[in-house]
């Protein structure tokens, strides 16, 4: 009996997860075995690669090159770096508008709430790059900001917004805000009224209430919205492309260079690995941090 | 005044006043509920009083509006003699345990307790102490490292309990607490809170929707209706003398009967609409519109040949049902009517042949049925 029960079991999980499995496989894994092994692949002189063993893709970008090969180029490392820091200042800023906007959306009435969910969606029916070129036509010279800014008396001369990291930072911020507000909304809606009220009740101040009670029980949804958040900041490159134009080149735009323009492969393969690299391990060290704050608070 | 006396109105102050509250909700279809219609009351210290009252009679809101939740649109509540108007909850000198007990999921037990202490800056040392002595009390020690989703409905219960009176309060609001643990667990929680009461001699403002729970646990009840207080009351008090129908129907078995009270003042009947006579109380005020309380314990076999001290009344069985240690008859009137008995004197052991449909004559004595005056029915 139970030997048939289980074999059943078995039939059905195959049943349930055979086509996530066969998906993942193919249009997952796969491909990611293939950059993998292009990255340890020598480029080809007109594109394509040669099946030699080649380590100098990574030799440029992290500092060991033979000159007869390849030349080690501290830029690459550059736009690494800042690519790092515009995703965690883009998480930054997402969270400190996305937080208390939550707070604040948890406490309307339901009719209401579900409106305004709806509406931080809204942005996602239009296309990107529309959006994009929306924002274009406001931050430059003789856009929508200059022009009011202008008209208020409060600049003399027109500021220099777009084709800046400022410019950048506000396109991925309006991009990605919805990533981050929803996870912390789900949390932040699921607490618990009467944990509040108890703080209250014992003597705990606004202050004291948030940070002992609102802010542990709702790390969870920071958690996940960062994570959510940082992913595609860090290999953003439509933002940077549109908004940053040729100054602000992030890694993205990099990887793109290498296998649109460039025809190196195996250099972009490369640069790709670097980035999961250091996604993954980033996103290791945060979730661990989190997880201990949440057990300890 | 001279100065004693003062100091004697001081001593004697209530813990809490609560002045002609008055709070409106708006309600979903439209228009206004009144939560609290015009309610007044003092709390004493030292005692266990009970908010009585069906769901949506207002007692909750009346908790809230003392522990500083629910903002009054009219009167004003009153702690320790203070005014608490604009007073904010974490700054009044009351605690509350919470009806779903609210506690800390992400904080262990330890923590939960301490939360007050921990707020208010209490020394390391005195915190712990204190922390130690309220799970000793609640006899939870060697829990102080479990989180509260490790715990029994019963000990969450307890964990609630203590944080509560960690702050020491002059005052404990409790939220319907026993209303999601079992009957047995339940019963016994009403004696233990009875106890940790006394011992603290602090006051309990308990809500409860049942009267069973209102009855066993306190000195004072409460009874609320639509926002209004019905009666105020040791529970003797409310069972043996309700002022209202209200209260009547609300508290313990039993049977109204409406009418006018006939006759002389050496033999008053009470005639109802539907011509019932009630023989009640000498004395009873004739000519007055009254509503007669028929307990099941008042009404025994009627002896072969009652005397006056009697109300005999004529029914016929409908049905007995057997409760351990006692019977209970439900018996149908003239009128069609049915009344509630739980005889226990003589001749009750003819009823062992008693069935359905047969006749049985009840006798009570005329001057134990309460008799609520009309002026005093309420709607």
């Amino acid at each position: 009996m139970t030997k048939l029960a289980r074999k059943a079991d078995t039939r059905r999980l195959a049943v349930l997860l055979g086509p996530t499995t066969l998906f993942l496989g193919i249009c997952f894994i796969g491909p990611l075995t293939v950059m993998l092994i292009y990255s340890f692949l020598e480029p080809g002189l007109y594109g394509g690669v040669e099946w030699n063993f080649y380590h100098w893709n990574y030799g440029r970008i992290l500092g060991w090159a033979d000159g007869e090969w390849e030349e080690f180029d501290p830029v690459y490392a550059e736009i690494f770096l800042r690519s790092v820091r515009l995703a965690l200042t883009n998480v930054l800023i997402t969270l400190v508008i996305c937080y208390p906007t939550a707070l604040w959306v948890s406490g309307l009435s339901p009719p209401w709430r579900t409106m305004v969910v709806f509406l931080i969606t809204l942005p996602f029916f239009v296309s990107l790059v529309v959006r994009l070129f929306a924002w274009v036509l406001i931050l430059r010279p003789s856009g929508f900001l200059n022009a009011s800014l202008l008209g208020l008396g409060l600049i003399s001369e027109p500021i220099d917004i777009i084709f800046t990291e400022t410019a950048v930072l506000i396109g991925m911020a309006y991009v990605l805000l919805p990533f981050m507000f929803l996870p912390i909304y789900a949390s932040v809606e699921k607490l618990d009224h009467s944990l509040i009220e108890a703080s209250s009740d014992l003597g705990g101040n606004a202050r004291q209430t948030f940070l002992r009670v609102t802010l542990p029980l709702t790390l969870p949804g920071i958690a996940a919205g960062s994570v959510l958040v940082f992913i595609p900041s860090l290999g953003n490159f439509i933002v940077p492309d549109i908004l940053g134009g040729a100054k602000v080149l992030m890694i993205g735009n990099l990887v793109e260079q290498q296998f649109l323009s460039a025809r190196n492969w195996p250099f972009g393969a490369a640069l790709s690995v670097m980035i999961m690299f250091v996604m993954f391990l980033l996103i290791l060290i945060y979730l661990r941090r989190i997880g201990r704050a949440g057990a300890n608070a | 005044m001279s100065g004693e006396d003062q100091v004697q109105d001081l001593s004697a102050a209530p813990i809490a006043e609560v002045r002609a509250a008055v709070k409106r909700f708006e309600a979903p279809e439209g228009g206004a509920v009144m939560a609290l219609d015009g309610i007044s009351l003092n709390v004493e210290s030292r005692e266990f009083v009970t908010l009585l009252g069906p769901s949506g009679c207002g007692k909750t809101t009346l908790l809230r509006a003392i522990s500083g939740f629910e903002e009054l649109d009219g009167g004003e509540v009153r702690i320790a003699g203070k005014p608490m108007t604009g007073v904010p909850p974490h700054r009044r000198p009351v605690n509350t345990v919470f009806q779903t007990y609210a506690l800390f999921p992400h904080l262990n037990v330890d923590d939960n307790v301490g939360y007050g202490l921990d707020v208010a800056g209490t020394p390391r040392h005195e915190r712990d102490n204190r922390v130690g002595e309220a799970l000793e009390r609640i006899g939870l020690s060697g829990f102080e490292r479990r989180k509260p989703d490790q715990l029994s409905g019963g000990q969450r219960q307890r964990v609630a309990l203590a944080r509560a009176i960690i702050n020491r309060p002059n005052l404990l609001l409790l939220d319907e607490p026993l209303s999601a643990l079992d009957r047995n667990l339940r019963q016994s929680m009403q004696l233990e809170l009875k106890s940790l009461q006394h011992d603290l001699g602090i006051c309990f403002l308990f809500v409860t929707h049942d009267q069973e729970e209102a009855l066993t646990m306190s000195d004072q009840v409460v009874v609320l209706n639509r926002g209004r207080i019905e009666q105020v009351g040791p529970p003797e008090t409310l069972y043996h003398h309700p002022a209202t129908r209200f209260v009547a129907e609300f508290i313990g078995d039993g049977s109204l009967f409406s009418g006018r009270v006939e006759g002389t003042a050496e033999d008053p009947m009470l005639t109802t609409g539907d011509g019932l006579r009630f023989a009640v109380g000498r004395g009873a005020p004739t000519g007055q519109m009254a509503t007669l309380l028929l307990r099941p314990e008042h009404l025994e076999v009627a002896p072969l040949e009652p005397d006056a001290t009697l109300g005999v009344i004529d029914t016929t069985l409908k049905q007995s049902v057997f409760l351990g240690a006692s019977r209970k008859f439900l018996c149908r009137l003239g009128n069609g009517a049915t009344v509630i008995a739980t005889p226990t004197g003589d001749g009750t052991e003819a009823l062992g042949g008693i069935a359905p449909g047969d006749a049985l004559r009840l006798a009570y004595r005329r001057d134990r049925p309460h008799l609520i005056l009309d002026d005093k029915v309420g709607a």
